[in-house]
């Protein structure tokens, strides 16, 4: 074979290679799907609906075999309480599963404060759970790429993959993830993506006694969920990180983090 | 006993050492503990180590020519154990190697099996080279001999597989292999910068930690790195030139028996040579790390984000001791002035060698601990205890006996190399 064939046989190859290799990326359904896809999961918490009863938390443990006993929980409820010398309280003892029966502080170390009824300015409760990031940086920096993030916006791990090395829980700014104390891999609210796959309700929009915790799908202009989150004012937990958090909340306080 | 293991089985995972107080998350934990400490204090001295060696090799400081290979076959027994933390500290240690099959790129922690085997590689192939000469002439005099024992035959065994079929041993065989020593060590020194520069990317790209985000971190890491390294190095060629000294003294090992061993004056000129110019070498890294940690400092100090209230209570009251008594003054001033001052000996240097190494120890503790002991709400602290006692595999992985065995098996692994790669040898074996 001469010199000029062979280059001229090398240029066709590769032209022809590359057609249908560019075409395979041009119709990759998955992307196509992802641009656009029919269903976008998000959350909605009306703060000031919630009184910290816990039945979110428990039915949340129970619904998800996370130990009750256990100090780690996938969803929790914190307590903000504010007095009138300007001195600001927080808790959430072992997440609220019991509720906010009793009116002390837990400060941690076992040591409590009680607050003076007549001295509280205002006092909250702030449900929270896993944000389902748009960019979430727990599914960047997992070196196996164990947890990734679905087509409709939910944020899951692959509990036989994960190696374990806890680089999501430090990633998450939102101290959403950590380690299942049985199964030793890195855990995180799913939005109970086992049930919305059912068409359910996740189980603690289930078990809210008030409607303080809505699900719907952000991409269905109908949705009542969208519907408010485009109509009324509502907030995201700390978006200076940049993280497109898919929880959205009414009636948050600044001071909430 | 069913109530036990319910018991333990509720047990979270950061729970036994974690002290929280005010507001922290209910998740949040002390989830990196004592063998990330370890993490970037041993591939450290890992860099650090290679770094030394490479000064004689790429650059051709003539000067340090004995603490170069010494440093380079001590870099090849850390090697394994800057992986060991790691493996140490995974919740599923056998899914490891995951890392490998499936890696995600957009992690930091994933390109670490390629950038650590590759370096392996290089450090391998600097040291094969190096050693060639010797692996050749050992085997062919253990082959010359006729009645070998058990253990010759096997040493004949060995250092026949290590001469990998090259027997050449040709003045212009060996001028090429140092040609390409010397290329390796240059390929060497920006691989050993990534290795430990990426270890602090690791840290520095968490976004959600306010104390870790800094661009400076791979920085500050790589200098620290080079710091820590040198100060090993030093420390270790001392101790073992004192043994040597001791060993020709009496005559105790095989090598010491030669008629023409080095004498003690010998070792004892060539270690004060050795020790004298590596501690310069020191003392630029040092002052090149000091100024980096500081200007970090101060930057934060001044630029006063939403995050310096927690950090300021945690740096300069909470963490004070620990940050600018340990660290800054003990671990770096301290060996600084030390080595600085007129009038430097050997017996100054060494003991400054030690608290370089406490230091960056300290160092590396403050950022990974500190790093996690203020809440991601700003408004709780988390108390790190580190355990001491073991009372199952994880409070023994992660604990101090955890740690110790990580400190320890450098040294053991340097002791069977040195079998084979013996750090101190005559002139004509190598080159």
């Amino acid at each position: 074979m001469e010199r000029r064939d062979f280059l001229k046989k090398c240029v066709m190859v590769v032209v022809g290679a590359s057609v249908p290799l560019s075409a395979l990326t041009f119709v990759d359904p998955k992307k196509v799907l992802a641009a656009n896809p029919d269903i976008q999961w998000a959350f909605l918490v009306d703060t000031n609906k919630c009184v910290g009863c816990g039945f979110c938390v428990k039915a949340c443990k129970v619904e998800n075999d996370i130990p009750l006993d256990a100090n780690v929980t996938r969803t929790w409820v914190e307590r903000y309480v504010y007095t009138k010398d300007d001195r600001r309280y927080v808790d959430s003892p072992k997440g609220a599963l019991n509720g906010y029966t009793e009116s002390r502080i837990d400060l941690g170390k076992g040591e409590f404060k009680e607050i003076d009824p007549k001295n509280v300015g205002k006092a909250f409760f702030v449900p929270k759970l896993c944000n389902h990031c748009s960019t979430p940086p727990c599914t960047q920096v997992c070196p196996v790429g164990a947890t990734y993030k679905t087509d409709d916006g939910v944020v899951l791990v692959d509990r036989s993959w994960c190696i374990g090395c806890g680089y999501c829980i430090m990633a998450c700014p939102y101290a959403a993830r950590f380690f299942h104390p049985v199964l030793h891999v890195a855990d995180k609210c799913t939005f109970c993506y086992h049930r919305l796959s059912k068409g359910l309700d996740s189980a603690c929009v289930n078990a809210c006694p008030f409607g303080a915790r809505r699900m719907g799908n952000i991409h269905d202009i109908n949705d009542p969920i969208t519907q408010i989150i485009m109509n009324e004012r509502v907030g995201v937990l700390k978006d200076e990180f940049g993280t497109k958090p898919q929880a959205f909340y009414i009636g948050l306080a600044q001071e909430v983090r | 006993m069913v109530e036990q293991i319910v018991q333990h089985a509720m047990e979270v995972h950061g729970e036994a050492w974690t002290i929280k107080e005010l507001f922290v998350l209910p998740n949040e934990y002390i989830y990196w503990s004592i063998q990330i400490v370890m993490y970037p204090f041993m591939t450290g001295l890992v860099a650090g180590a290679f770094v030394l060696s490479s000064l004689y090799h790429v650059f051709g400081v003539e000067k340090l020519k004995e603490i170069a290979r010494f440093s380079l076959v001590f870099s090849f027994a850390l090697l394994p154990v800057a992986m060991m933390p790691l493996l140490l500290h995974l919740q599923q240690p056998f899914r490891g190697i995951n890392v490998m099959m499936t890696p995600h790129f957009t992690s930091a922690i994933a390109a670490f099996g390629f950038v650590f085997s590759t370096y392996g590689c290089i450090v391998a192939t600097e040291l094969w080279l190096v050693y060639r000469k010797h692996f050749v002439v050992t085997a062919l005099e253990l082959k010359a001999q006729k009645n070998r024992g058990m253990v010759d035959s096997l040493r004949l065994m060995i250092f026949t597989g290590l001469t990998l079929g090259a027997w050449d041993i040709s003045h212009e065989a060996i001028e090429k292999d140092h040609k390409a020593c010397k290329i390796m060590a240059a390929i060497g020194i920006p691989v050993a910068c990534f290795l430990h520069g990426y270890a602090g990317f690791i840290f520095g790209s968490v976004k959600a930690n306010a104390l870790w985000m800094t661009p400076l971190m791979p920085v500050i890491f790589i200098c620290s790195a080079v710091v820590s390294g040198v100060a090993l190095c030093i420390l270790c060629y001392v101790i073992v030139q004192e043994f040597r000294k001791i060993m020709a003294k009496r005559k105790i090992s095989r090598w010491a028996k030669d008629a023409d061993a080095p004498t003690v004056e010998e070792l004892e000129g060539a270690k004060h040579m050795e020790v004298m110019m590596a501690s310069n070498y020191l003392l630029y890294f040092m002052i090149a790390a000091l100024t980096l940690e500081i200007l970090d400092l101060i930057f934060r100090g001044y630029t006063q984000v939403k995050s310096w209230d927690i950090l300021r209570e945690v740096i300069m009251e909470r963490d004070f001791f620990k940050i600018f008594i340990l660290q800054y003054a003990i671990g770096n001033v301290l060996p600084f002035l030390m080595m600085a001052l007129p009038g430097r000996t050997v017996r100054r240097t060494t003991i400054a060698t030690v608290l370089v190494l406490f230091g960056v120890f300290m160092m590396r503790y403050n950022v990974v601990i500190g790093g996690q002991a203020f809440s991601l709400s700003f408004a709780g602290f988390m108390d790190y205890h580190l355990p001491i006692i073991p009372h199952n595999l994880e409070t023994y992985k992660e604990g101090l006996f955890g740690a110790l065995t990580v400190a320890a098996t450098p040294f053991v692994l340097f002791y069977f190399i040195n079998k084979f790669l013996p750090a101190f040898l005559k002139e004509e074996s190598t080159h």
